[in-house]
């Protein structure tokens, strides 16, 4: 399907915002200024933004502990979650969640999560809800190649299958779970045929290719909702850092360290959209020129944030009291 | 007015609001019972209690929803469907299965709120069926009340009787928590008047069964008809005990309890469950903190021991706290007259 | 050489069982006919059970604290002359001779439907013109036990729950002693009742009053219990302490001002109100009824100028030591109007005094 000129536009501007965000807070959390850790997205940014291309107001998705792409593909303010992953007030979550459970639903975004599997049940319930609702909703569940082993995602797509729910689990294989390598940790299988086997149409995209992505998402996607029926897409991602900031990835050779950014998603989408003449080559510059200086600005934003009041150590545990 | 047993009070908690509030829905293993069986039956039990009997036929498949044994998934799905505008009663059966989906109770649903800077409501109950009594043995009848009052974000409810479980169900269902709701399974035929109609008992409200001068015994569930049962008898040696009933561990009425023993001085706490780190301790903890200068005699618990529930009957009973116990415990505080015993 | 069987009462229609929770008389004391020989509860009253024939106290069965069912043996009234082995075969051989209320279909609560709210009633006794017992703020027709228990031994007795208390249908489209006067004809409309004795208390008084003005032809006689309406007084700490209590302790103390004798209220009674108040619905009725009835620190609905107006006997009775309308608000009313003030009775006679209660209304409806 052809995209218009705006949708372009809009595609590259996310997965440049995401690239540049992930960049910053990467070398930020080096540098000590963000506390505890970040897992970064870098590498991935055409599966989060090919795939929530297909998603509006109504859909919801589930995300991993690698979730500030998911985020920001589904709509977030990037300087709250900015403020957030800083820890500070005025953050997405107060300063409660940080990066590894940055949530926004407000824009359909049901949470990073810090628990590898957590998030695969969680979808099919908010699927539930859209179709118990009849909001004509679907649910993503973002998952990686390291949460398809756990048991939580057994039984998510076990129940997805058995309630007959509208959840796309999009199983993020980036080779890795933490230091481990997919060819050991899942026992070498195909992970999209294991989710086939529960009873889900299953598909296989490489996430480097913004347009096969989002073609695989919107035919998938588009059936889900229309049949109401749960699916699979299996996206294969580079992950252009460790498993956290910091990690020297000793596990990988030299050959697959040099290997592992040459595919870059944003190039392969501006050379393609560039040379069939869709958007020049200067608007991009000026899309790129625009993303840093909003992320160099929410970065300072950040910094300068007053940190939450300690107060609220002890607010919001509860509704109602 | 008429009596009902624990069982039909629930049954009509559940009837009530699904019939009030249409994103109320029920999910869990067997809940209806018999989907896809050769008898061409879907409303075949009810819960393997018979709890929820009879809610398929007036809700439909839609509403009260038959699951797979995946219990992370039933939990995980009530979860999700709650922050996204249902009100789900996720069935886990027996309380012990908690071991298979804990994550998704304690990291995720209880953790929502606050994780998330209170942007997120998670209006979940999560239903379970706990206490020994029935010969179930060790991984079907423990009493983790305490397991998940540890739990900042969850609300934990332990209702005592027929006419408590429906208002604090209710009170369950409407809250915008996550809530731990835990029938004890020994207490399903127990009848008392319950109304018909829809009513609710606030949560952190604690029941005061009776009031005596002389030692306070704090008890839930189960506990508190054997400890009525104890100040039956030890009234008419001439002490007067008050029993309270906190009915939910989370939140506690530490007014209440700290009251009652600033006026009897002395604290008796009898709990089903194990002894360490438990609800016992805790009540414990709060008076020996708080109310300490009432106290006119050392605190007693009244627990199961530090063992898992065993099976053969003798064994089993000899498990589970009873009467003759909290008697015991509070003649060695107090003796007749109101004394404390020597 | 009788021996008279001393049983668990039933006051009121709702009454099952009840706790005895002293004995007055010790085994072995004389007691003469209407002395109050022991103390009993219900979860809805508080009461003494007299001796219905002199003699000696033989036994004491059932012990204090014990709750048991309506017409249970409580104790045995014989002479001193009579044989111990006499006394024991009648005990022995005792049958209570009452059916437990809930299984006597006549004192269930029944229900109809009225202003497209459901209401339900207590109906007892036959014949005459119905007497229609209209309870107040926070009541409800159970409350009127020891009257319709008495009273309707001898004529049809209605004691209607209004909207928002009791049984019926909690929603109140509008609290006014005025609309609920309205209500209620629109209640006696749908029990096919043209013509009624009217007994109300409290805010129930009012709304008896305010039938009685709109449809006199409807009304036989009026016995007004400490009614609204007849001044401006009120104890608003009352009636905010009673909508604002939600821990039965708390309520407890409130309600103490309903009474002369503060012991009637027992932890039964504040329990049976504490779980009203949480049925759906009823905390907001109690609300809108509240607003309604008040007017800052004053009562709204006036009648005082009106009563001489009405043409049927009228009896206005006051506890003296009323703590929630001031037993003043008696004085100087039109000499049409009966007026009796009982000593020892709080806001509730017909609770604290009802065996005068019973009489005065008797009287009244004689009269009509």
């Amino acid at each position: 399907m052809q995209l218009d000129r705006d949708t372009l536009a809009e595609s590259y501007r996310r997965m440049a915002t995401i690239r540049a965000f992930e960049e910053r807070v990467g070398a930020d959390s080096l540098s000590g200024l963000i506390p505890g850790f970040v897992h970064l997205y870098a590498g991935e940014e055409a599966s989060a933004v090919g795939i929530c291309l297909e998603l509006g107001a109504n859909d919801w998705i589930g995300s991993t502990h690698r979730g500030h792409g998911h985020c920001i593909a589904k709509g977030s303010s990037v300087e709250g979650m900015m403020l957030e992953i800083y820890g500070r007030e005025g953050g997405l979550c107060g300063g409660k969640g940080g990066s590894m459970h940055i949530a926004d639903l407000s824009v359909g975004m049901l949470g990073a999560n810090g628990i590898v599997g957590g998030g695969a049940p969680l979808a099919v319930g908010a699927a539930l809800a859209a179709k118990t609702l009849k909001t004509g909703g679907v649910c993503v569940g973002f998952l990686g190649d390291g949460a398809s082993n756990q048991g939580t995602t057994a039984e998510a797509m076990t129940m997805a299958v058995v309630l007959k729910v509208p959840v796309v689990f999009v199983i993020e294989n980036n080779g890795y779970g933490e230091f481990t390598a997919v060819s050991y940790h899942s026992g070498g299988v195909d992970l999209a045929a294991r989710a086939a086997s529960f009873g889900m149409q299953a598909t296989k995209v490489d996430g480097s290719d913004f347009f096969a992505v989002h073609e695989v998402a919107r035919e998938v996607i588009g059936k889900a909702r229309e049949t109401g029926m749960p699916a699979v897409i299996e996206v294969a991602v580079n992950r252009w850092h460790g498993h956290f900031t910091g990690d020297p990835q000793a596990y990988r050779s030299a050959e697959e360290l040099a290997l592992v950014r040459t595919r870059d998603p944003l190039v392969l989408f501006k050379t393609r959209v560039i040379e069939a003449g869709l958007i020049p080559a200067d608007l991009f510059d000026k899309i790129d020129g625009e993303v840093a200086e909003r992320i160099e600005a929410a970065a300072r934003a950040a910094i300068a944030a007053p940190v939450p009041h300690v107060s609220t150590v002890t607010t919001d545990v509860y509704v109602s009291y | 007015m008429a009596k009902k047993s624990m069982r039909t009070a629930i049954n009509e908690a559940i009837r009530l609001e699904m019939r009030r509030d249409p994103t109320v829905i029920l999910l869990g293993e067997d809940v209806a019972g018999g989907q896809g069986g050769s008898a061409d039956v879907n409303d075949a039990f009810g819960g393997v209690l018979g709890v929820t009997k009879g809610l398929y036929t007036e809700f439909g498949p839609g509403r009260v929803i038959d699951t797979p044994i995946t219990e992370s998934a039933i939990m995980g799905t009530a979860a999700g469907a709650a922050v996204s505008g249902l009100r789900p009663i996720a069935e886990l059966m027996f309380v012990d299965f908690i071991g298979v989906c804990f994550d998704q109770i304690f990291n995720q649903a209880a953790k929502f709120r606050y994780m998330f800077g209170g942007k997120a409501q998670t209006p979940m109950v999560m239903r379970a069926m706990t206490g020994a009594g029935l010969r179930a043995a060790a991984q079907h009848s423990q009493s983790l009340h305490g397991l998940f009052t540890m739990v900042p974000g969850l609300k934990v409810v332990v209702p005592s009787g027929a006419y408590d479980a429906k208002g604090l169900l209710i009170e369950a269902i409407r809250d915008n928590d996550p809530v731990i709701f835990l029938e004890h399974k020994a207490m399903y035929d127990l009848e008392e008047e319950v109304p018909d109609e829809a009513y609710t008992i606030p949560f952190g409200e604690a029941n005061v069964l009776r009031e005596g001068k002389d030692v306070t015994i704090v008890a839930l569930a189960r506990m508190v008809r054997f400890s009525m049962e104890a100040a039956a008898n030890l009234a008419k040696i001439g002490i007067e005990a008050t029993v309270i009933d906190p009915r939910t561990t989370s939140p506690l009425d530490t007014d209440t309890i700290l009251e009652s023993v600033a006026e009897t001085g002395r604290l008796v706490v009898v709990d089903e469950a194990n002894p360490r780190c438990s609800f016992a301790t805790d009540v414990a903890a709060l008076v020996a903190d708080q109310g300490f200068k009432s106290l006119k005699a050392p605190i007693r618990l009244v627990t199961a021991p530090h063992s898992p529930v065993p099976f053969a009957p003798n064994l089993e009973d000899a498990y589970i706290p009873n009467a003759a116990k909290i008697e015991a415990a509070v003649l060695s505080i107090v003796s007749a007259g109101g004394r404390n015993a020597a | 050489m009788t021996i008279t069987a001393v049983t668990m009462p039933r006051w009121g229609l709702t009454m099952e069982e009840g706790t005895v929770t002293a004995w007055l008389v010790p085994v072995g004391g004389s007691v003469n006919v209407g002395q109050e020989l022991a103390e009993v509860e219900s979860s809805k009253l508080a009461g003494t059970v007299e001796a219905t024939a002199g003699g000696v106290v033989r036994r004491t069965i059932i012990e204090v604290g014990a709750t048991v069912p309506v017409g249970t043996l409580l104790g045995v009234i014989a002479d001193a002359s009579v044989d111990d082995a006499e006394i024991d075969a009648f005990v022995g051989t005792f049958k209570p001779v009452e059916v437990a209320a809930g299984e006597d279909e006549s004192s269930k609560p029944k229900s109809v439907e009225a202003g497209g709210l459901r209401w339900s009633y207590l109906r007892s006794g036959e014949g005459g013109v119905p007497l229609v017992l209209i309870h107040g703020f926070g009541g409800d027709a159970a409350g009127w036990g020891f009257i319709q228990g008495t009273i309707g031994a001898d004529q049809d007795v209605i004691a209607v729950d209004l909207p928002g208390h009791g049984n019926s249908e909690k929603t109140i489209r509008d609290g006014s002693i005025d609309a609920q006067a309205d209500a209620v004809i629109g209640f006696l409309d749908a029990l096919g009742i043209d013509k009624a004795h009217l007994a109300g208390h409290s805010m129930g008084g009012g709304i008896a009053i305010g039938i009685a003005l709109k449809a006199p032809g409807r009304v036989a006689s009026l016995t007004l219990l400490a009614p609204v309406g007849l001044g401006d007084g009120i104890n608003t700490e009352y009636l905010k302490g009673f909508v604002a209590a939600r821990k039965r302790r708390d309520l407890e103390i409130v309600l103490r001002q309903l009474f002369a004798n503060e012991a009637l209220v027992t932890p039964a009674l504040a329990e049976e109100i504490i779980r009203y108040k949480r049925l759906d619905g009823a905390q907001p009725a109690l609300e809108t009824l509240l607003a309604a009835l008040l007017n800052g620190q004053a009562q709204r609905a006036q009648y005082r100028d009106k009563l001489g107006a009405i043409k049927v006997p009228v009896a206005v009775i006051w506890g003296a030591q009323d703590r929630i309308i001031p037993p003043e608000h008696a004085v100087g009313l039109p000499a049409s109007v009966r007026v009796e003030t009982l000593a020892g009775s709080g806001h509730m006679p017909q609770v604290e005094a009802a065996d005068q209660v019973n009489k005065i209304l008797r009287e009244t409806i004689a009269k009509a």
